[in-house]
């Protein structure tokens, strides 16, 4: 069986030094193996920006796309092998400005994979612009007076576009990160992960220190039920978002491919792509 | 006896106008007659003018007629959009409901029919289309049993009693127009028809067919005008394979997401008109330097922006050629005729998988939704072939060094390996890559893998690029054209050479790369070229300029008004070109 060290390759990353991302690489090594796959039956998919370099640092399929696109590209390679274990991954840009129309419709869509945001509330990879999941008043080079719009909030939306996994984890827990991932993989249906990976570089705010100053563990909280929606949005909202640990999680709505009417149970790649010549004179027939 | 029929039914839109078009065409097409249908609607739902014209004829039919033999009017303004196309033999039926005006100036005589009435008193006013369709037999000299199969077809479902009723009203418009035609019975009536059954079918029907023949079991796709139907079929016949149709967000998601199922093993493909290629300009660069496989059809509508949706045009040429930032190598082709559709939609899937780049496949809406018949298409002729995959067994390296799946090969072309394969782990960027597919931006490898990408174009082996007709040796004149004028192109040269002109024609269906060995003589066997194309600005005729040369004697003949070219307008406007 595989370890997490078969999941490292000889690629050095090109993250700066003390960067979040490093934590989630390794927390998606940790849980791949954990769930007990070799490196060939994994594939991660992933935008671009800082973050999005993670799908060439693991051992496994990677593909690293066009900005934003991370999510369809993915859901593309599920419906064509669905014994394939997927996982979707990219920034706080990616996912939640360029690429916020696929992020809810991939989550209504409920496809079987899992999506691990790496949110630094910052755009690194161009050198310190403004995010959508920038605090209001948030000073950056894009900013200098101050953000004037109102912070995204990743997990309300994510809620309210019927979500049936939604987890927060910060980079610097890796035990409660991995777990988190493991979790993610062995949902069916759409497992969304947002994980607070501070940028040390040009977010000067959100930092270490900050988040282990705010965030709130789920377990922590007496009674939190995290198969009652109402409660999760409530809890997400008093807590301005700064919880981690399952939020969310729905065990009964089916995914996507056990919905669609006809859908093989092999893989569509696997499937005979020729025509018998009555079922092709079947299909002429109709139009005579 | 009539050797062609022109037939066109008119009203508002929603009132069943296509259906009445559909009914007719049905039985014209069981008798055994050749096709060829063009719908003029608007972008709306209900309201606004729509027609049908069914160009019928006994032996083949390629093109719209230039004029009309029968207009059926369910209101005043079709009469006053159509009357133009008729002649002293045609004639105009309309429904007595809306009191029709005959125009001043109409060389057809107008017969009022009471489609409504009879209709209403048959039970609702909704079977006036059948009464109408009756009518039509009796001009046509038809017995209205020629309408039973059709009808039973359509309406079986709802009962014998709604069958009977439709069938009963097929009869009363027959005898009340008989009635009213006296002695000019049999004016209009058809040369008979071989009998044969052929499909009669839309060009998206066949790009769909072609599709599942190709092997493809999965798409993705946004609705728009006039590519819908593409994915409707698909929606309708892929659960029956196995495979999935999904529906996205949007045509970027639409065009990645085939993007990512090719990745994964499985022919995926999309399909849009101009506003959604515009949106898929990234990914089909993501596919190009990736090299992962994409077909895109793009039924061109009329541009640019919104433009004319529900009209002809040809205009996205150099955007298919040229679109997307920076160099990718590409295929495009142009199918002429429903045949060429369905066989090169296969060549596409085909070329995309062996050539690892993009496919588009153009059409125009003309092709796209005019419905038209064609002989069965040949299951001998169906071939799929995949390329360079690795169906060997990978050995395992030690070093974890990654599989090559961007190996620097003679041909250009690398294998290609699944995700889920053991020891076929490589990476896939759209950033620059060494051989592993791991980033590089060393000028070595970027030389190295750039030229590798477009040496691929040098296998290409496409099956017959350009349409020839060319009976000349050495021709006044070479018509060049391509998706659906072929038809009218064709029409027109005939007239032409019967008139003592001597014109060839080429139609190009592969655009790129250019099939410059096969265009270039054809040009120099000719004292002028004239390029047809539906745009402004000459696309075709500058992409011939570019590689052909040959700038001394090509013209364009272009349209751009949102209406197909007819054989008698091209045939005048080449006689035009060449004084």
């Amino acid at each position: 069986m595989a370890t997490f060290k078969d999941f490292r390759n000889s690629v050095k990353p090109n993250w700066c030094p003390g960067c979040g991302d490093f934590s989630v690489q390794a927390a998606i090594q940790r849980a791949a193996a954990n769930v007990g796959i070799e490196p060939h039956e994994l594939a991660v998919v992933a935008g671009i920006g800082c973050s999005g370099r993670i799908a060439g640092y693991i051992n496994s399929y990677g593909f690293h796309g066009i900005h934003g696109r991370a999510l369809p590209i993915a859901q593309g390679l599920k419906m064509a092998n669905r014994d394939l274990n997927v996982i979707a991954s990219g920034g706080d840009g990616d996912g939640f400005a360029i690429g916020m129309a696929h992020t809810v419709h991939a989550i209504r869509r409920n496809i079987d994979i899992t999506y691990v945001v790496m949110d630094n509330q910052i755009y690194g990879l161009t050198k310190g612009q403004t995010s959508p999941r920038s605090a209001k008043g948030f000073i950056t080079k894009s900013t200098p007076e101050g953000a004037i719009e109102p912070s995204l909030k990743p997990l309300e939306v994510a809620l309210s576009s019927g979500a049936t996994f939604v987890a927060q984890g910060f980079s610097t827990d890796i035990k409660e990160l991995t777990a988190l991932i493991e979790a993610g993989i062995q949902h069916k249906g759409f497992s969304f992960i947002n994980v607070f990976s501070p940028c040390v570089t040009y977010n000067k705010v959100n930092t270490y220190e900050w988040f282990k100053e705010h965030l709130t563990k789920l377990s922590d909280i007496e009674g939190y039920d995290s198969s009652n929606r109402e409660l999760a949005m409530q809890t997400v909202m008093e807590k301005e978002g700064l919880v981690t640990g399952i939020i969310y999680q729905d065990t009964e709505t089916k995914s996507y491919q056990e919905k669609i009417p006809g859908f093989a149970e092999a893989p569509l790649n696997s499937l005979d792509m020729n025509l018998s010549e009555d079922q092709f004179n079947q299909l002429v027939k109709e139009f005579m | 006896m009539l050797h062609q029929l022109s037939w066109k039914v008119g009203g508002q839109q929603g009132e069943g106008i296509e259906s009445t078009g559909e009914i007719f065409s049905m039985a014209m097409n069981r008798l055994g007659y050749h096709l060829y249908g063009y719908r003029h609607f608007s972008s709306r739902i209900k309201g606004g003018h729509t027609n049908n014209k069914i160009t019928v004829r006994p032996t083949e039919v390629r093109s719209i007629a230039d004029d009309l033999d029968i207009l059926v009017a369910f209101d005043q303004e079709t009469i006053e959009v159509n009357y133009k196309e008729l002649t002293e033999k045609s004639i105009i039926l309309a429904d007595a409901k809306f009191e029709p005006v005959k125009p001043e100036d109409s060389k057809a005589p107008l017969f009022v029919v009471p489609f409504t009435e009879i209709a209403t008193e048959l039970g609702t006013s909704l079977m006036k289309n059948m009464v109408a369709i009756g009518a039509t037999s009796a001009l046509l000299n038809l017995e209205t049993s020629v309408f039973q199969g059709v009808v039973e077809e359509i309406f079986g479902r709802k009962g014998e009693e709604v069958v009977q009723k439709n069938m009963d009203a097929i009869q009363k418009g027959y005898d009340a127009m008989s009635e009213l035609l006296g002695d000019r019975v049999g004016e209009w009536e058809l040369a008979p028809a071989d009998g044969k059954r052929r499909m009669f079918m839309i060009g998206n029907d066949a790009v769909a067919l072609g599709a599942i023949a190709a092997g493809s079991r999965f798409m993705a796709a946004y609705p728009i005008t006039p590519a819908s139907e593409i994915m409707e079929y698909m929606i309708k016949k892929l659960p029956k394979l196995g495979g999935a149709v999904i529906q996205t967000e949007d045509e970027i998601a639409a065009a990645t997401m085939a993007i990512g199922a090719n990745y994964g093993g499985v022919r995926a493909f999309t399909a849009s008109a101009g506003p959604g290629l515009s949106l898929m300009m990234e990914a089909i660069g993501l596919s190009g330097m990736t090299e992962q496989p994409l077909v895109i059809f793009d039924t061109q509508r009329g541009g640019p922006s919104t433009g004319l949706p529900t009209k002809q045009e040809q205009s996205d040429l150099m955007a298919m050629l040229y679109g997307t930032h920076g160099e990718i190598p590409k295929v495009v082709i142009a199918p002429s005729t429903l045949e060429e559709a369905f066989f090169d939609t296969i060549q596409a899937f085909n070329i995309a998988e062996e050539l690892q780049l993009p496919v588009i496949v153009i059409t125009d809406l003309q092709l796209a939704l005019g419905k038209q018949t064609t002989d069965p298409f040949d299951y001998s002729k169906i071939q799929v072939r995949r390329g360079k995959l690795v169906d060997r067994e990978i050995e395992p390296n030690d070093n974890k060094d990654y599989f090559k799946r961007y190996e620097n090969t003679e041909d250009g072309i690398s294998p290609r390996v699944f995700p889920g394969t053991p020891n076929g782990i490589h990476h896939v960027t759209g950033v620059e890559h060494d051989e592993t597919g791991k980033p590089s931006e060393a000028a070595g490898n970027r030389n190295t893998q750039m030229d590798k990408r477009f040496r691929k174009l040098e296998n290409l082996n496409f099956d017959t690029p350009i349409y020839v007709n060319a009976p000349h040796e050495e021709a006044d004149v070479l018509l060049v054209g391509f998706n659906s004028t072929r038809g009218a192109i064709e029409e027109a040269q005939e007239r032409l050479n019967e008139e003592g002109l001597k014109v060839n024609h080429a139609h190009a269906r592969l655009i790129f790369p250019f099939p410059s060995s096969e265009m270039a003589p054809l040009v120099a066997s000719a004292k002028k070229v004239i390029v047809v194309e539906n745009n402004k600005t000459g696309q075709l005729a500058n992409i011939m300029k570019m590689n052909v040369g040959g700038h001394d004697k090509i013209v364009s003949l272009t349209k751009y008004d949102g209406t197909p070219f007819l054989p008698g307008e091209l045939k005048t406007k080449v006689k035009e070109l060449l004084d």
